[in-house]
């Protein structure tokens, strides 16, 4: 389960932004095609935080969804899995959006 | 909570002020503490992505070819492995890196080939990351110019996500699978440089429609090069090796 390093990940990498700043909230973007489950970060999240300056802190979870441009016919359609194909049928295509795996802001007590 | 204006004995949000006008005792501690909301917009994974980086730079200077090899357990990695190295090691001077979650029963197997190996066990972990690879090149001393195979952790899951510094990402499956293991794991074939269909030996033994794992892998990679080939037998063996040729640096 990598969802385990990527919130170890989160907490490495807020800590190292914010020093001793106590996190009251984490705000999180994991898009639905980037091949982490949401729902297994915030099981993870807890355990990983105690002891550290996010120990209590909320977690919020933004989830954007695929998006994609189709390289040959320039549509542009929404993408619930690596697999949809454009309906022009090609399979060449630029995603948009849904891999995004990113931390967007944190609360901290000022 | 008081239900009027939301205040509490734990954290408020925001400062604010507010006339306690409203019938109860405030006879809880509360510190109405101010906090502020700080934009990273920072990768998740920008700390081992940076590692990354820098074992491809290191890789660069010393004209290294590393390549990540990944698959689920059994698909015959181990196997290409040693092939690979007692027909091409002398030519390429081959130098490999077993991941593992325990054993150093990989990397025997790999010197046994006369190959220099070096076993990194993950332990709980289920992929090899950035940080890993670069302790295991600092032990393993590469000469220039030579190559770097990588076998990965035996997971279709998790080593997608962890860029090494790797020049390129081969997905290995085999016909004992099953076709459906691109639809299963697109993150894995979409990661891919190169696909290598593994065991075709056995196609005769086994239900396993080429065509269907074929569209799969393309409708996660369009475009993606996909070898066909037997570690055992040899057949298509060729191709896998003039791909490794054409990438050295």
């Amino acid at each position: 389960m990598h969802e385990m390093s990527i919130t170890q990940s989160v907490v490495q990498a807020v800590c190292d932004r914010m020093g001793d700043a106590q996190i009251r909230r984490v705000c999180l973007e994991i898009g639905t095609l980037s091949g982490v489950v949401a729902d297994s970060v915030r099981f993870c999240f807890d355990l990983i935080t105690e002891g550290t300056t996010l120990e209590g802190a909320s977690l919020e979870i933004i989830q954007p969804t695929g998006k994609a441009r189709c390289r040959d016919c320039g549509a542009e359609f929404v993408l619930n899995d690596l697999l949809v194909l454009c309906e022009c049928g090609s399979a060449n295509r630029e995603l948009l959006a849904g891999e995004e795996l990113k931390i967007r802001e944190v609360e901290v007590m000022a | 909570m008081c239900a009027t204006c939301g205040c509490s004995s734990e954290t408020i949000l925001e400062l604010h002020e507010h006339n306690h006008e409203h019938g109860h005792d405030h006879d809880h501690d509360h510190s109405h503490s101010k906090t502020r909301t700080v934009t990273l917009e920072q990768a998740v994974l920008a700390r081992n992505d940076a590692l990354a980086e820098r074992n491809r730079k290191w890789l660069a200077e010393r004209s290294i070819l590393a390549v990540n090899l990944m698959s689920s357990p059994g698909a015959g990695k181990t196997t290409l492995l040693e092939r690979t190295i007692r027909e091409l090691g002398a030519e390429l001077r081959v130098s490999v890196v077993e991941g593992d979650q325990e054993t150093v029963l990989d990397a025997d197997r790999i010197r046994a080939t006369g190959a220099p190996a070096i076993q990194i066990n993950t332990g709980q972990g289920c992929h090899l990351d950035a940080k890993m690879l670069a302790r295991g090149l600092q032990t393993l001393d590469p000469p220039e110019g030579s190559v770097v195979l990588i076998e990965n952790v035996g997971n279709l899951v998790c080593p997608a996500l962890f860029d090494l510094g790797e020049q390129a990402r081969v997905v290995i499956t085999s016909v004992t699978e099953g076709a459906e293991k691109p639809r299963k794991y697109p993150q894995m074939f979409r990661a891919a440089d190169l696909v290598l269909l593994n065991k075709i030996d056995l196609l005769p033994y086994v239900k396993f429609d080429v065509d269907d794992f074929l569209d799969g892998a393309r409708r996660a990679n369009p475009g993606v090069e996909v070898l066909q080939l037997s570690a055992t037998t040899g057949d298509g063996i060729a191709d896998w090796y003039g791909w490794l040729r054409a990438r050295l640096p």
